[in-house]
């Protein structure tokens, strides 16, 4: 009696743990997402995950956030790994300006309401994302690899050149607070992108994008190299 | 046989006729000029500001201001040969600011002759005459 019993419970309980095995299962497959269905999921209603790059200014007004599709020839992958941990906004009035401003009696301001916070992911989401974003490269014809040698600027003949020579700070702020706002910061350029993908964007931004409003501004190849010297002293200045 | 040939690559030419066609509207959709109005919100706002009076986003900290294209005096010592040629070639083309890039790189000249009267609708004036 005691023996079947015992057999009974025994069978109980194997059949408890089999279905809580059961039910803990997605909990163990949802750890184990892979980056592409993530990116899929999560950040596709914002960021075009496929080329081609917008044709017409209506695509280029509906973009949320920048285009990831040659992500793997742009970024590099620790700054990735940590930016999608603790994002950071790099573009002050957002992916497309004219979306997020309005008139004041001060002059044209950005709309701060307007502009939405990256989400953060988990360390385990983050490294798998940015490993499939690293692969994502159908760009690579674009860029000269190994093209950038590193080399020595000043601060003060990076600005020169940056702002009195080419006139880009209209644009980009070369420090928290000082410069123009329609483009992204150019001092964590240098921790984000690659320098190859630098000189190449820089060369010809239309090849990448080609209604980006950056405009192409006729540089000469000395200037690609010295730009880039600029942005990694300014990367490694504690703003 | 010969009309079932000849039928089939009547057929066939048919459908590349079709394929050359759609091809066609589709390069010519992508190619097409965008409208002055379009282009100037996209591009020029962000310094010469949305109501064009050269208070953009970007002019905080700028050593020359933008031109504020609704200035009928200053915009009407201006040529449209000058205004095109300052859109295509930059602010130094003209003896102006270097903080005024090239726009060749993203405008076609059709689209830059489109701007200059898209300017002169701003400034309600003409070269010579505010």
């Amino acid at each position: 009696m005691l023996l079947i019993s015992l057999r009974k419970w025994s069978a109980v309980t194997v059949i408890a743990f089999s279905l809580s095995l059961l039910l803990m299962s997605p909990m163990v497959v949802s750890a184990q997402v892979s980056g592409e269905q993530i990116l899929k999921e999560q950040c596709s209603s914002c960021h075009q995950l496929v080329g081609p790059a917008p044709a017409t200014l209506k695509e280029l007004w509906e973009r949320k956030g920048p285009d990831l599709f040659y992500a793997g020839n742009k970024y590099k992958q620790d700054w990735l790994l940590a930016w999608l941990q603790q994002p950071k906004r790099i573009r002050s009035a957002g992916m497309f300006y004219g979306n997020h401003i309005e008139v004041s009696d001060d002059g044209d301001v950005i709309k701060k309401d307007t502009l939405t916070a990256h989400p953060s992911l988990a360390a385990d989401q983050a490294l798998a994302v940015t490993d499939a974003l690293i692969k994502l490269k159908p760009n690579s014809d674009l860029i000269v690899a190994g093209e950038y040698k590193p080399g020595k600027i000043s601060v003060t003949m990076g600005e020169l050149r940056f702002d009195k020579f080419r006139g880009c700070m209209a644009c980009h702020e070369i420090e928290p607070g000082y410069g123009g706002l329609s483009g992204p910061e150019v001092y964590t350029a240098a921790k984000r992108l690659q320098e190859d993908y630098m000189m190449s964007f820089m060369r010809n931004p239309q090849a990448w994008d080609p209604k980006s409003f950056m405009p192409n501004m006729h540089l000469k190849e000395g200037d690609l190299e010295k730009f880039v010297h600029y942005f990694r002293v300014l990367s490694e200045k504690d703003f | 046989m010969a009309t079932f040939l000849e039928k089939n690559l009547k057929r066939s030419g048919l459908v590349h006729l079709m394929f050359l066609l759609i091809a066609i509207m589709f390069s010519a959709s992508l190619l097409a000029a965008e409208k002055a109005e379009d282009n100037y919100k996209t591009y020029c706002w962000q310094c010469h500001g949305m109501s064009g009076i050269g208070n953009g986003i970007n002019v905080r900290d700028m050593s020359v201001q933008p031109r504020d294209h609704t200035d009928g005096k200053e915009m009407s010592s201006r040529s449209d040969d000058e205004l095109f040629e300052a859109i295509k070639e930059g602010g130094q083309a003209v003896s102006k600011s270097v903080l005024m890039p090239h726009w060749d790189g993203v405008f076609s000249d059709e689209e830059i002759h489109s701007l200059v009267k898209y300017l002169r609708e701003l400034c309600q004036c003409q070269h010579g005459n505010s």
